[in-house]
């Protein structure tokens, strides 16, 4: 890593702050990416502010219509949360996919949307489950949320403080793992909500996407057979030595169908 | 049995300090005053380097030295060397090509050393790093194994024509050709071998130290054998005469072979510790590790054998080219040659072998022993084409195997690859593996998977091994350029204490219970009262380390003679002291005992009069007790067994997952079961990885793709099954424990026993590692041609 | 450089260290506890892992910054004085550690699995150990010892 100066703000505001006064600074959460990164020397921020001293940032609360979860809550915690667990298990499972153990201690929600990995999981959940970004200046609909290969609609100074998910009626994830980093190599996210059925794909492209021939196809009929024969274009999507946009373009279909069948 | 003698399923001496977080790695020793190295690594494959320029890294904040090739040249230290001459088929010698130790004009493969700067700190270090100004002269690479010798590629060192090492071959090449062209039927084979990480989870590191008053070098260092590297680095490097270097393995995190090799920075640490007159410490990160840990494997072959009308093989033909690297590792040239050509009769009647095989340069990482060494590249290549065999011809492929193997009463069997098998029983082990995996009814475990949606596959491998390479008078007349004998030494002290000193070292195979357990057996001494003492050249005999799963069958034989001189001993001391006949002192269960009486003496008590020796008269022996021995064997040893491997493939995804893995071994005789145990689930795991998940990728330009845990694939706990494991037993013939070694079986006998699996179960054959992608592409594709019939 | 300050192995220790210092740094390098190992830079190996506030985390992961205040269990301070904790005995009486690199890490993730999972299942002890690779024993004995310390542990 290189040197760099660490503050640890108290609130939002001072977080705020900290970051309009840094000469490049760079919000920390759980880290577990962004310190990776750093000790590869691909980033040199002067300055990282530290969001973990912030109390109003954890937790998750049950808002009757939907799950509000706080920027700064691990994934173990929605994970393991009763609330979630009971009201929106899809999204629980989830959270308990993500890397393994100990990055789910540390990991948090706020900091994987914010840095919008194409391989991460909870894209594919804040688009499927159509949910809000809560930030310090705003709110932002989901489909709004994620503008390609690590980019959001997120300014320089905005800082995401909780999210909010709609409580589908039904819901359900599935992801081929790349069996080395256990990102998602494909994660599908279907949800039913309001009406509304979303299929949500991450680590198959530059950013999670909804894929609408499905949810057109599954809006009419949430069964798994609903789904024969649709398939997303490979011409889009990722290629690696993991896997071929070909393969990924396939697993797209046979994840979706596996995320209905597993869908509650 | 004495108590915790041979046989006895010890729990391990070494584990408190392991568990309790007490064991002491190289990085975990601080030196008073300690420095830290980092190297600049070339990130091209291949480049002209026309000048350094170091003047900003030295003016950087901390930064005490910043060594280049320059330097090396000036203390005039020559290169890394290749210990093994492999001769050409025209008898002329290999072409090794030079290894400087830091980079001299050129760099060859991504990852190279080019310079070290040395600072206060780490980080200092590393910021420095980055400051030296390298001017590089791109090249065009030749990363591709199957182009590198190919006219009119790039050539990789200069005196090395067509990038070729060596073409070496063994065998009768016309016999072999009139037997295929007579067989009834040839069954032909192309594999690749696939280049894999060794990936010890302990990364290497160093720690150099020079005193100047007595111009001595002390080497902290994670190293299989310390005193090959005393001796290369002294003998062949010059660095300093080996009294005036002293080398230490300490706890060593694991090595399987990719530890053996003397490397850079091992050297630059002590030549960075004298210009600065500071220890250096220099401890490797993984992404290091995978850009300058030597590579294993990366062959590709094409294999005939061919048959009679009944099935029995008449003769095989390999031609095999092995990747090399961008250097000659220590012992890279042997490896495709030695322990791999040799071992391609396995455990098969086979009359006519011929192999030849081209070694070439690329412009990747170098690549030299990892677990196994050649003889898994030999089973996963006969055990594959043996396999395709049945298939062709119908034939059950236990079946088609047993009709082949030697048969009991052969040995000892001379095969036509120059090896004699002294002893096994491959019918016993293939019987007994059939009982375990439950055989029989494997159709209704694959019709329980159909009922799943899943396709089940069984997959057989018959592996035979050679370990503890020997005699010295037989490896030296292939080329090896060291003996390959093994030294102990027994020492007791007044107390009755019992050291044992071996020149073998443990980096995980539980040496300090098994030795103790021999000087138990032996001795009858009490294990909690045996040291064993390895790792340091100041105090250790000199040895020649552990790799080639060695260290029982040749250095605890050693121990084993040590012991017996121990007693030789010890006879005369008792005879004296039981005015008895020194004929007629039996030695038995730690005490001497005049033979048919009651009166005896206990090993104790012997020892303290030799070093007491109040009542010895003049001249009988001498004082003390403390004997050594050195120990070459007759022959290698070889340990044989049956693998079969139960596999489920998702047609819709191509994931495979492990069901079951029977794993039936013969190592003669165990003298810990539970350490034998963990070294064959080890080597499972190595080769179940190097099967279906671990993958070395370069790109066409020479970029190394598969770089870190994030793209190189690691089985987990939760790839591998619970394995089920069984052993047989025919003793060694030729040393007295009658051991012949375990520590490589698994990574030997597991991949053709997976992928045989595989293909059983998706009707194709897929190359290694058989990632999700490559198995649902198989099915596709036979869906496509089926769809086309 | 800046003071931080936590309690690790019940201790309360203030160090001054840079900024950018790593917790296994500050673990290893200020503090002398060699016990915690690292064995890869992308957060994979699981040789690091250490308890922060209860919960295991990779300590190659966290900035010692992070942690100040916290509460910091490594593999040194798990045994209760003498007596080992029951995981540590389980791994020696199953074989399931060999050059005992990955062992710290692996130990001290099996405690926090059998804290949130009194008796976890072999398929859930492999998912758990998702984030620690060992590369000597296959995992067999890991299993097999998780297995019989949470038993152990549950009484």
């Amino acid at each position: 890593m290189y040197a760099f100066n660490v503050r640890k703000p108290g609130s939002v505001d001072l977080a705020v702050a900290a970051l309009e006064s840094a000469e490049d600074g760079k919000l920390l959460a759980g880290g577990q990416t962004l310190l990776p990164t750093l000790k590869q020397r691909l980033a040199s921020p002067s300055d990282l502010i530290d969001l973990g001293e912030i109390a109003d940032l954890k937790g998750i609360s049950d808002e009757g219509g939907s799950i509000k979860i706080g920027a700064m809550t691990t994934h173990a915690d929605v994970a393991g949360s009763d609330v979630v667990k009971s009201q929106i298990p899809a999204l629980a499972y989830l959270a308990g996919h993500i890397g393994d153990p100990q990055v789910r201690n540390r990991g948090t929600i706020g900091g994987s949307i914010a840095n919008a990995d194409p391989a991460a999981d909870y894209p594919a959940a804040v688009l499927g489950l159509n949910a809000t970004v809560h930030t310090n200046q705003r709110t932002i609909a989901a489909d709004d949320f994620f503008t390609g290969l690590f980019e959001t609609a997120l300014n320089d100074d905005e800082i995401v403080t909780a999210v909010s998910f709609p409580k589908p009626s039904k819901a359900g994830y599935q992801k081929f793992p790349n069996p080395a980093s256990r990102y998602a190599v494909v994660g599908v996210m279907v949800a039913e909500t309001g009406g509304e059925t979303r299929v949500a794909v991450t680590g198959a492209g530059p950013s999670a996407f909804r894929w609408s021939e499905a949810e057109s196809a599954l809006g009419g009929n949430f069964s798994a057979d609903a789904l024969n024969g649709l398939a997303v274009s490979a011409a889009d999507l990722n290629s690696d030595i993991h896997a071929s946009a070909d393969y990924r373009a396939h697993l797209v279909g046979v994840m979706a169908k596996r995320a209905v069948a597993a869908a509650s | 049995m004495a108590e915790n003698g041979i046989g006895a399923p010890v729990r391990r001496k070494e584990d408190k300090r392991f568990i309790t977080g007490k064991g002491t790695y190289t990085d975990d020793i601080n030196r008073p005053g300690q420095a830290y190295a980092y190297f600049v690594r070339s990130p091209y494959p291949h480049a002209t380097i026309n000048g350094i320029d170091k003047a900003a890294a030295e003016a950087a904040p901390g930064v005490l030295a910043v060594i280049t090739g320059d330097d090396v040249a000036e203390a005039g230290w020559g290169g890394l060397i290749c210990g093994w001459m492999v001769k050409n088929k025209d008898g002329s010698d290999m072409r090794a090509g030079n290894h400087p130790v830091l980079a001299q004009g050129k760099v060859r493969y991504v990852g190279d050393h080019v310079a070290c700067v040395v600072a206060e700190t780490y980080a200092q270090a590393k910021d420095g790093a980055e400051l030296v100004e390298v001017d590089y002269g791109p090249l065009i690479a030749c990363a591709a194994l199957a182009d590198a010798d190919r006219p009119g590629q790039p050539q990789i060192h200069d005196d090395v024509p067509n990038n070729t090492v060596y073409n070496w071959e063994l065998g009768d090449q016309a016999a072999v050709d009139q037997a295929l062209a007579s067989a009834a039927h040839v069954t032909k084979v192309d594999l690749t071998n696939n280049r894999v990480v060794p990936n010890a989870m302990e990364p290497r590191a160093a720690i150099g130290e020079y005193d100047s008053a007595q111009e001595a070098f002390t080497l902290y260092t994670t190293s299989q054998n310390p005193h090959v590297a005393r001796l290369v680095m002294s003998a062949f490097i010059q660095v300093a005469p080996e009294h005036k270097l002293r080398v230490i393995a300490p706890d060593v995190g694991g090595g399987f072979g990719s530890k053996i090799y003397i490397y850079s920075e091992e050297c630059i640490c002590l030549l960075a510790a004298r210009k600065i007159g500071r220890p250096v410490k220099w401890t490797g990160d993984r992404s290091e590790a995978f850009l300058s840990d030597a590579h294993g494997r990366d062959h590709i072959t094409h294999a005939e054998l061919g048959m009679d009308a009944d099935g029995n093989f008449t003769a095989l033909k390999v031609h095999t080219k092995a990747n090399m690297g961008g250097y000659l590792s220590l012992f890279a040239s042997c490896v495709p040659t030695y322990l791999y050509a040799t071992l391609l009769a396995g455990q098969y009647r086979t009359p006519q072998i011929y192999c030849a095989v081209d070694a070439v340069f690329t412009n990747t990482v170098p690549v030299d022993a990892y677990r196994g060494a050649g003889r898994p590249e030999a089973t996963y290549l006969l055990e594959t084409i043996i396999d395709q065999a049945a298939d062709e011809l119908g034939r059950d492929p236990a079946d088609l195997r047993r009709q082949n193997f030697i048969k009991p009463e052969q040995f000892p069997y001379d095969t036509p690859v120059a090896l004699t098998y002294d002893t096994g029983n491959f019918h016993a082990v293939l019987d007994k593996a059939l009982e375990v995996s439950d055989y029989a009814n494997f159709a209704s475990r694959r019709a329980a998977s159909e009922a799943k949606g899943k396709l089940r596959g069984i997959g057989f491998s018959c592996y035979i091994e050679a370990c503890g390479i020997a005699p010295s008078a037989v490896v030296g007349s292939l080329g090896a350029g060291v003996g390959l004998w093994e030294s102990a030494k027994i020492r007791f002290t007044h107390t009755g204490v019992c050291q044992v000193l071996t020149g073998t070292h443990s980096h995980g195979q539980g040496h300090e219970t098994v030795f103790a357990q021999l000087i138990a057996e032996k001795l009858g001494v009490p294990i909690e009262n045996v040291e064993v003492i390895h790792g340091d050249t100041d105090k250790t005999p000199v040895g020649m380390g552990t790799y080639g799963s060695r260290s029982l069958a040749v250095g605890g034989q050693a121990i084993a003679n040590a012991a017996d001189k121990i007693i030789e001993k010890g006879k005369k001391i008792a005879a004296h002291l039981l005015e008895a006949s020194e004929a007629d002192i039996e030695f038995k269960d730690g005490s001497f005992t005049v033979a048919g009486t009651d009166r005896s003496k206990a090993l104790g008590e012997v020892i303290f009069e030799a070093y007491v020796p109040h009542h010895i008269p003049q001249g009988l022996v001498e004082p003390g007790m403390e004997e050594g021995a050195f120990y070459d064997p007759a022959n290698f040893t070889y340990p044989s067994g049956t693998y079969i491997c139960e596999v489920e493939v998702d047609p819709d995804t191509g994931v495979v997952s492990i069901d079951r893995v029977v794993a039936v071994d013969d190592f003669g005789v165990i003298v810990n079961p539970l350490i034998v145990e963990g070294q064959v689930h080890g080597g499972l795991a190595q080769g179940i990885g190097q099967a279906l998940t671990e993958n070395c990728v370069y790109d066409s330009a020479g970029q190394l793709l598969s770089a870190s845990y994030m793209d190189y694939c690691m089985p987990k706990a939760d790839d591998l099954p619970t394995f089920e494991i069984a052993t047989t037993s025919t003793p060694c013939s030729h040393n007295a424990l009658g051991v012949k070694g375990c520590g490589e079986a698994g990574a030997i006998g597991s991949p053709p026993a997976v992928m045989n699996a595989v293909a059983d179960a998706i009707g194709t054959r897929v190359s290694m590692p058989a990632t999700a992608e490559k198995v649902w592409r198989a099915l596709q594709a036979s869906k496509t041609s089926q769809a086309a019939e | 450089m800046v003071s931080v300050s936590m309690t690790v192995n019940g201790k309360a220790v203030t160090k001054d260290v840079e900024p950018r210092t790593l917790l296994v740094e500050f673990l290893r390098q200020n503090l002398g506890l060699t016990g915690t190992h690292v064995g890869c830079d992308t957060s994979q190996c699981g040789a690091c892992v250490v308890h922060v506030n209860g919960k295991s985390v990779k300590a190659c992961t966290a900035l010692a910054m992070q942690c100040a205040g916290a509460e910091v269990t490594t593999i040194e301070g798990l045994a209760n004085g003498a007596d080992l904790h029951p995981m540590q005995a389980a791994f020696r009486e199953h074989h399931a550690l060999q050059c005992g690199f990955c062992t710290p890490g692996m130990i001290m993730s099996a405690v926090d699995l059998v804290k949130t999972n009194a008796d976890p299942s072999e398929k859930e002890i492999r998912e758990w150990l998702e984030g620690n690779i060992c590369r000597c024993t296959g995992y067999h004995n890991i299993v097999k010892a998780i297995k019989a310390a949470a038993a152990d542990m549950r009484g």
